[in-house]
Parts: structure tokens; C-alpha cells; sequence
């Protein structure tokens, strides 16, 4: 099975340790994954904030990365969601009726990682080991859009020396949204400061979920508060071991690489 | 072209890309997925859940129990066709709408009981009355038969005959206006009294 | 009311004023805390939920992909019925025929059950310039009207009021408007029930007409429903002589039989019980019984606009239950009015521009950006409207509408350029190089750092500021993942 890293633009240019830490899992669980180097962005960013046309060319990029990989795994539920479910309407409004048909082929082999984890490879027990008090807060698109359920949790669960505790209203968005966390910055900051206080509420050390733009607007807002809490990504937490805990340097709060 | 017309109109044009022909039909309401119990019983359960006042009795009861269920003193009305005696009570004659509000009480019989969401609906036969009758006044006794009360809303819709006015009541008049707090008694009456009767 | 909507800012302004009202929060998060949680409580008592919400759906859809047949065959059965019918292209037109019934009865005011049509339409402004008073007769209308008031949602417009506030409002404006309010009112929500009550009797029991909405018209029988709560609804449609029912040309249900999955869905959905206190039913004039004279309006006002967007029209699905509203973590912080509407929420943020039309005003079109895409509101949805999906969508005209702009906005700009770089890694790279000599600057010498320790933007002028006015920003790494992979070969050297 050739399996593709989408590593996604976010992580690509500020979170490369995620991207790392996805390697790191993943080889650790037998699966040689490949970065193809022509990827650059989902095009979530246009098509969200209605730039369609502009949005056509990075799905073309898209398509000439992914096509030809069994599986493409990626470490964002919402990045995944608009393979799934948006790449259609960009290709529909290109008129191409090829990338119609590409698309159709390549997005429903795109899984986020802990659908990867646990229904392509079958395993919720990594072998991981993280000894701190963690949140969870599950994105909506994770949530909502793919539907990954208990998966994560399961992931996490399975981690030893991870202690899980709830977050309260989980289930409420963060108030990222992408673009909207631009355009309607106060109201993004309304709800991220709600947000970070269930989380504080935890006294969790960590917080987790998968996808790092939302954890960069909830972990600016709690930054800016001074809460001591930290956001990380559910693949840094998997990738984690007793014995590797080297790579990648974000582990165990030795600061993440700059 | 009149408003008619050209409202048509705008609804074809805005239509024509769908294509009709190959619609299916809409796929009938899932019945209740809920395991079966008595009916009459969760019927009185879920009316008292509206903080109704709701009892069980027997035919050769129900003449008393409705005597006990109106206010002492007060003036009753009844419509027409209602076949319980009620004693001193005034039959509706085209009582206007500020004689109904001199009255206290009233009671009727109803068409249906839908016990899976505790409703009582009327159709204002005869023995229900018109549509004011059972609005206006501040107590409202209906009379319920056993074997009227269905299981969910489905069994009702079939039921009822929409040529007929209907009036599907829940418990008595409430709001939840201020603050999501719900409060019963505005402008329905604030007293619903139902009385299940056993055949 | 004399309060409007014209003229009101775009959402991210106009939410800003909100955002500040520390009442205003308390009270929507109290509200819709409440609502949620009765919600959630009813909707799992129901194991056949989901499917139901496909039926729901389903016969809206089956009503609207044949809606011309179905407007005709409603018209003669209503005909058939003894009701007269009339059909209302804008809200001009419907404004001018119950104005003209109410003036051919000599009526000097209207009273009114809840509708939101007759509001979308702006009736009672209509109704007072000729002279004609239309009073309100719905707890939270009546808050609304007396307090001078816009309506801030669909089910409870005075969500944004709390009982203190309503108790005022009651004390000081009553009495301009028929029966005061008693001297000895308390807060408490019975007794302000109890003096909307007083004070509504006398207005019904001399009413000659009432106009009311429909939830739902079925065609095949020609019948009318209205749901309600609190018995103000069939005050109006039972005592006074003339009735006359404004009714949105999406409400039509093809069938008697397709009312009983909308009556199990709307209430569950709307105020969270399992069936509401009252719903009525009429099919025209009933000899004896109620108003000897119905006329029901037929109103287009944009419904066509809508219904012509293949992506937009599921909206025209819409029960007006409002669960959208009490689920949205938008709504919840900054309330109704933000939206400029009387259509609040994410059903507003795509109706009101479906309506409309988008690309002709500001206000309209920062709608549909009112919105984290967050899925919440399709989730709850009754019948099943893709919010989210008819949101993204409409983003899409708004942007279009500007494509043949001289002058492009920055946002354009912007978007235009990360096009271009996402477009080929190679361009891609180069601009991650840039982004790490940024983060190198920023690691060097700002001072900000996450826990954990990585080096952070602290607030920063400029474009910037709109995110790190409250956040910190992480600074750039030095290296991005395509860089380590690359130089390490996948992290193999």
C-alpha cells in the first residue's frame, strides 16, 4: 500500500513537528509513508471564504500530488473534510470534467489520522507513552464534518501514563473557523476565551485535537492569559515513547523546534 | 400580469432545472421505534407531564368525577351534542365571545388522545362544541374515552378529518417567553383537566 | 414598532456592540443553555429520530420541486373552502391587501398572532400608516412592541430580555397601550404572564380582525396550522369575524398525512417539548365556528430568488423552529440583532442574502461570513438544511458579485496571491523561507513565548493586529516540514 503524507500548508510552514511526529508514528507502526513534494495546500482557505476560482489551481496541485497513492493520510480533520467533501464543488466550477473525475478518485482515499490509525491499520494501542494530565477538544469538522467519533479518544485512552480528563462543552466550537477568526475576530475571541476557560477548568496540563489551526487560536488565547497550559497535537502525543522522546523535540516540553 | 401569474411563473422558471419525473415517492414517517406499553397509562403519564390534572375512571364514575372536577360554584357551560349530565351547567347557544369570558368552566368530550405525546385533540363536533367554547373560559374539563387514545402522532393524523377545524391541546396554556421558563396559564385556560374514561 | 433593521451595520460591527453587553451575554447564554439542554432531553426520547429528520426533509422537498402544482391545487381547495385568495408578489403588495380587508371592515386595529412573515413584510409599520393599530398579542411580541423593541429571534424574541427588564418595560409602557399593568407586578415570569393576560383580554374579545401567519398549508385539503404555546394564537383565529393569514409560498405540505412527521419534529425541535399547548387547524370557513370570513395571502417576496439557487432553495425546508439559533455558538454570544434581521442565526445568515440577493448591500452580504462553519445547525436542523454547505455557497456570490470590481479588496488580493503560491511548491518554498527568516526575527527579539517555550507574536499592528489583539501568534519556525524533509531525506540522514 503506498500511503502519502498531506501534511497540509499549516503545518507545513508553522507546525512542521506535527508533520514529524505523523512520520515518526507511523514508520514506528510499520507504514513507509511518502511526502510527495509537489503538495502544497487542500484550498480550504479560498473555498471557504468564497474564492472559488482561485481555489481551482491549488486542486489541480492537489490532484497532481495525491493521485496514484492507496491512501492519503493527514493530520487535520478539516483539511481532510475539504477533500472529501469540497474538492466537487471546485472542480465542478472549473468545467474540467478530468478534474471532476480526479477528484471524485483521490478524495475518498483521503483519511485524517485517527481514522487512518484506527480503521485503515486496525490499532489504538501506538505504543505510546505521554505522563501528563491532557484535555481533548474534539474540532467540528472532525466532529461534525468526517464523523471521527471515538476514535481519537480511543487513541488517547490507549496511551500509557496519559491521564484523559473531560473537557466541559466539548463539543462547542472553538470560534477559529478559519477566516472568520480574521473577519469576525471579536466574535472568534468570545468564543475562544470560552473555550480556553473549559479548559482551564480541566487543570489539564495539555491540551489535545487534530487539527493545529484550531489549537493555535485556542493556545494564542490561553498564551495571552498566561493559563500554563499547553496545545499539542494528537500525532505528537501518539508519537511519543519512553524511549523516543527525541523526536520530535516537541516532546515532554522541551519547546518545539524554531 | 397579475400577481398570480407572474408568482407562478417565477416559481417554473426557477425550477427548471429539476426534473420531476424521476422522483420518487416521499418514504412513509418511521413509526415509533419505542417498545409498545399501555397506552392509556402513558397517556396519563405524559399529559400530567404538562402539569395537568389527569384521572382514570370508570363510566359509572365519570357523571361524579366530573362534578368534582369543576370549580365549586361556578358557572358552567357545555356544548351542545356533550351526552354527561351535567347539573346547572348552560348548553352553548351563540353565547358571544364577552358572555364565554362570565363563564368559569367548561366541558367537552374530545375526538382523539395521542399518548406518546400526551395531546388531546378536538374537532368541535357537537360534543366538543365550537372552537371558543373550550378557549375561553379559565377551566377546561374534557372527557376522554379509553379506546380514543392512539399510541403516536401518525395514528392521529390518519384519524382526524382536516375538512374538520382542529384544535390539538398539550397541557394547558403556557409560555416560555421570559427567560426559557416555562409558566403555565396565558391566554388559554390555565386549568386543563382530563378525565380518562374506562368504557 | 417604530425600531427597524434598516440601516444596520454589518455583522462584525454590529456584533462587536453585542459582544460588549455583559446583560445581553448573560441572558442569551442562560436562555439558550436552557433550551438546548430541553432539547437534547426531548430528541433522545426518540430512537427514530434521524430517520424522521430524513422524512422531514423529504416532504419539504417533494413540496418544493413541485411547488407551482402544489400553490394551485392549495388555492382551489381554499377556494373550495369558502376562503378567499390573494397573491402577494413583495411586501408592498401584501401590506396593501390586509390593509385593504382591514379597512373595508372599518377596523381601527388588528390583533395579531406571532408570525414572522407579517414582520419580514413589515405589516405593522404598514398597518399604522393607515391608521390602523395591529397590537401584538404574543408574550415576547408583546415585550417587544411595548418595549419598543426589535425581535432578536425566532421563537422567543425577547431572548435578550431578562424578567427585571420585562417588568419594567410592562410597568412603564402598559398602560399607553390598553389595560396598565398592575401596581403590585413582581418579576416573577407567572405574574407577568398573568398581566400579559389582563391585558391582552379586552383587545381580543372586541377584536374584528386578526391576522395571523401558517406554520405549515396543506395543499391537497386546503388547511391551515398554526402551533403555538400560549393560547393568543387561537384567540385570533376563533373570535373575531375576519381572519386573514399571510402565508410564505414555502409553507405548502403536499399532504394531510406529511403534517404528522412535521408535528413530531417541530415541537421537539423548537421549544424542546414533545408537543407544544395548542395547535389549530382550519380548512376555510366553518359555519358557526370561528371567522365567517378568511382570506389567505400568498406571498412570494424573494421565496422565488431563493428557489432559483439549485445549491440555496433547501433553505425554503425551513420550519422556523429556530433550534439553529440555540445551538450556534455565534448566536449565543452576540444575540438576534446583529443579523439586521428578523430572520437572526445561522437560518438568517443564509435566508435573509437568499432573499435579497447577494452583492447588492454590505450589511446582507457579511451574512453569510457570520459564521465559523462550525456544523452545529445542520446537526439539529428537522429538516436536515445543510447550512454550512448553502454558507461556503453563498460566499461564493458574494465574491462573485465583486469579480468585475476595478479596485479589489485586500481580502481579493490576498487570496489572489496564496493562490498563486499554493499553486506550485516551488513558489510555496520560497515563501516558507521568507515566513522562518520572519520567525528567526520574532525568536530572536520578541520576548512573548508560549508554554512550552516557543517564541510567540505578542500584539502586533497592522493586519495582524485583527489576530494577535488578543492571541499570540507562534512565531515561524526556522525550518518547515518540506525543508526537514528534504534536507534530512524524510528523517533519514
Amino acid at each position: 500500500m503506498r500511503v502519502a503524507l498531506m501534511v497540509t500548508c499549516v503545518n507545513d510552514a508553522m507546525f512542521p513537528d506535527t508533520g514529524k511526529a505523523v512520520v515518526t508514528l507511523l514508520r514506528r507502526l510499520g507504514v513507509d509513508v511518502e511526502f510527495p513534494e509537489a503538495q502544497t495546500c487542500c484550498s480550504q482557505p479560498m473555498v471557504n471564504t468564497g474564492y472559488l476560482d482561485e481555489a481551482v489551481p491549488v486542486v489541480r496541485t492537489w490532484v497532481e500530488a495525491f493521485s496514484g497513492y492507496d491512501a492519503v493520510v493527514t493530520p487535520s480533520g478539516s483539511c481532510a473534510g475539504t477533500c472529501r467533501h469540497q474538492h466537487g464543488i471546485v472542480a465542478r466550477r472549473s468545467g474540467d470534467a478530468g478534474l471532476v473525475e480526479a477528484v471524485a478518485q483521490t478524495g475518498p482515499r483521503v483519511h485524517e489520522l485517527s481514522e487512518f490509525l484506527v480503521d485503515v491499520l486496525g490499532v489504538t494501542d501506538v505504543g505510546a507513552y505521554f505522563p501528563h494530565q491532557v484535555t481533548y477538544h474534539p474540532t467540528c469538522h472532525s466532529l461534525r464534518m468526517l464523523g471521527v467519533g471515538d476514535r481519537p479518544r480511543r487513541l488517547l485512552e490507549a496511551v500509557r501514563g496519559l491521564r484523559l480528563v473531560d473537557l466541559p462543552s466539548a463539543a462547542e466550537c472553538c470560534g477559529f473557523g478559519g477566516t472568520f477568526a480574521m473577519k469576525n475576530a471579536d466574535t472568534s475571541v468570545a468564543m475562544g476565551s470560552d473555550k480556553a476557560r473549559h479548559v482551564r477548568e480541566t487543570g489539564a496540563e495539555v491540551l489535545v485535537a487534530g487539527d493545529n489551526s484550531c489549537l493555535m487560536h485556542i493556545g494564542g488565547v490561553l498564551s495571552r492569559q498566561q493559563a500554563g497550559v499547553r496545545v499539542m497535537h494528537l500525532a505528537e502525543i501518539l508519537a511519543a515513547t519512553e524511549t523516543d522522546t527525541t523526536e520530535p523535540s516537541a516532546m515532554l516540553g522541551k519547546g518545539v523546534a524554531t | 400580469m397579475s400577481a398570480r401569474d407572474e408568482i407562478l411563473g417565477r416559481v417554473r422558471a426557477a425550477l427548471a432545472d429539476v426534473d420531476t419525473s424521476a422522483d420518487v415517492a416521499v418514504p412513509a414517517a418511521p413509526r415509533s421505534a419505542a417498545p409498545p406499553g399501555d397506552v392509556v397509562e402513558l397517556f396519563l403519564e405524559r399529559v400530567a407531564d404538562y402539569r395537568a390534572v389527569v384521572e382514570r375512571c370508570s363510566v359509572a364514575d365519570l357523571v361524579e368525577r366530573v362534578r368534582a372536577a369543576l370549580p365549586e360554584g361556578g358557572r358552567v357551560v357545555v356544548p351542545p351534542g356533550l351526552e354527561i349530565e351535567i347539573v346547572g351547567a348552560v348548553a352553548d347557544d351563540h353565547l358571544s365571545a364577552a358572555e364565554l369570558d362570565a363563564v368559569d368552566a367548561v366541558v367537552t368530550a374530545a375526538r382523539v388522545g395521542i399518548a406518546e405525546t400526551g395531546t388531546i385533540v378536538l374537532d368541535h363536533q357537537p360534543d366538543q362544541g365550537r372552537r371558543a367554547l373550550s378557549l375561553v373560559p379559565d377551566h377546561h374539563v374534557c372527557v376522554v374515552r379509553a379506546d380514543q387514545i392512539v399510541p403516536d402522532v401518525p395514528d392521529a393524523v390518519t384519524m382526524l378529518d382536516p375538512s374538520r377545524p382542529q384544535t390539538w391541546i398539550s397541557g394547558p396554556s403556557a409560555t416560555s417567553d421570559i427567560e426559557l421558563d416555562r409558566v403555565e396559564g396565558v391566554h388559554g385556560p390555565r386549568v386543563l383537566h382530563v378525565i380518562v374514561v374506562d368504557p | 414598532m417604530s425600531a427597524t433593521f434598516v440601516g444596520m451595520p454589518a455583522f462584525p460591527e454590529a456584533a462587536r456592540a453585542a459582544l460588549a453587553d455583559p446583560q445581553l451575554r448573560h441572558n442569551l447564554a442562560h436562555a439558550t443553555d436552557t433550551i438546548r439542554r430541553k432539547r437534547a432531553s426531548v430528541v433522545a426520547e426518540i430512537p427514530e429520530w434521524e430517520e424522521l429528520r430524513l422524512v422531514g426533509a423529504a416532504v419539504k422537498d417533494s413540496a418544493l420541486r413541485s411547488l407551482d402544482t402544489h400553490l394551485v391545487e392549495l388555492e382551489e381547495r381554499l377556494v373550495a373552502n369558502g376562503a378567499v385568495v390573494h397573491w402577494a408578489r413583495d411586501a408592498a403588495e401584501a401590506c396593501a391587501i390586509v390593509a385593504e380587508v382591514a379597512t373595508r371592515h372599518s377596523a381601527e386595529e388588528v390583533v395579531k398572532v406571532k408570525s414572522m412573515v407579517t414582520q419580514e413584510i413589515g405589516l405593522n409599520e404598514a398597518l399604522a400608516a393607515q391608521g390602523i393599530a395591529a397590537w401584538e398579542t404574543d408574550l415576547a411580541e408583546l415585550i417587544v412592541q411595548l418595549g419598543d423593541d426589535l425581535p432578536s429571534h425566532i421563537l422567543v424574541p425577547a431572548i435578550h430580555r431578562n424578567r427585571a427588564e420585562i417588568r419594567e418595560i410592562f410597568r412603564t409602557k402598559m398602560a399607553a397601550a390598553g389595560r396598565p399593568a398592575p401596581d403590585d407586578l413582581t418579576d416573577d415570569p407567572a405574574a407577568l404572564a398573568g398581566a400579559a393576560r389582563e391585558h391582552l383580554r379586552e383587545k381580543f374579545l372586541r377584536a374584528k380582525v386578526a391576522v395571523s401567519g401558517a406554520n405549515f398549508a396543506v395543499a391537497e385539503t386546503g388547511t391551515l396550522v398554526v402551533v403555538e404555546s400560549e393560547g393568543n394564537g387561537r384567540m385570533c383565529l376563533t373570535l373575531p369575524d375576519v381572519l386573514v393569514s399571510v402565508v410564505g409560498i414555502e409553507k405548502v405540505l403536499p399532504t394531510w398525512e406529511s403534517l404528522d412527521p412535521m408535528m413530531r419534529l417541530l415541537p421537539r425541535s423548537s421549544t424542546g417539548e414533545r408537543m407544544n399547548p395548542y395547535t389549530s387547524t382550519w380548512s376555510g370557513v366553518t359555519p358557526g365556528d370561528g371567522p365567517q370570513e378568511v382570506h389567505v395571502v400568498l406571498l412570494d417576496n424573494g421565496r422565488t430568488n431563493a428557489l432559483a439557487d439549485d445549491v440555496g432553495r433547501q433553505a425554503l425546508r425551513c420550519i422556523r423552529c429556530s433550534a439553529c439559533l440555540n445551538v450556534c455558538p455565534v448566536y449565543e454570544r452576540t444575540g438576534g440583532h446583529a443579523y439586521g434581521s428578523v430572520y437572526p442565526g445561522p437560518i438568517g445568515a443564509i435566508l435573509n442574502p437568499l432573499l435579497k440577493g447577494t452583492g447588492v448591500d454590505e450589511q446582507t452580504d457579511s451574512l453569510p461570513y457570520a459564521s465559523s462553519l462550525c456544523g452545529a445547525c445542520f446537526e439539529a436542523c428537522p429538516v436536515r438544511i445543510d447550512i454550512p454547505e448553502v454558507l461556503v455557497h453563498l460566499r461564493t456570490k458574494v465574491v462573485d458579485s465583486h469579480r468585475g470590481d476595478r479596485v479589489l479588496k485586500p481580502e481579493a488580493v490576498a487570496m489572489k496571491a496564496a493562490a498563486f503560491a499554493f499553486s506550485d511548491a516551488r513558489r510555496l518554498a520560497l515563501a516558507e523561507r521568507a515566513s522562518g527568516l520572519a520567525g528567526r526575527v520574532i525568536g530572536r527579539w520578541g520576548k512573548t513565548r508560549l508554554p512550552g517555550g516557543r517564541p510567540a507574536a505578542g500584539r502586533i499592528p497592522g493586519p495582524g493586529a485583527a489576530w494577535t489583539s488578543a492571541r499570540d501568534m507562534p512565531a515561524p519556525p526556522k525550518e518547515s516540514f518540506r525543508a526537514w524533509w528534504k534536507r534530512t531525506s524524510g528523517g533519514r540522514s
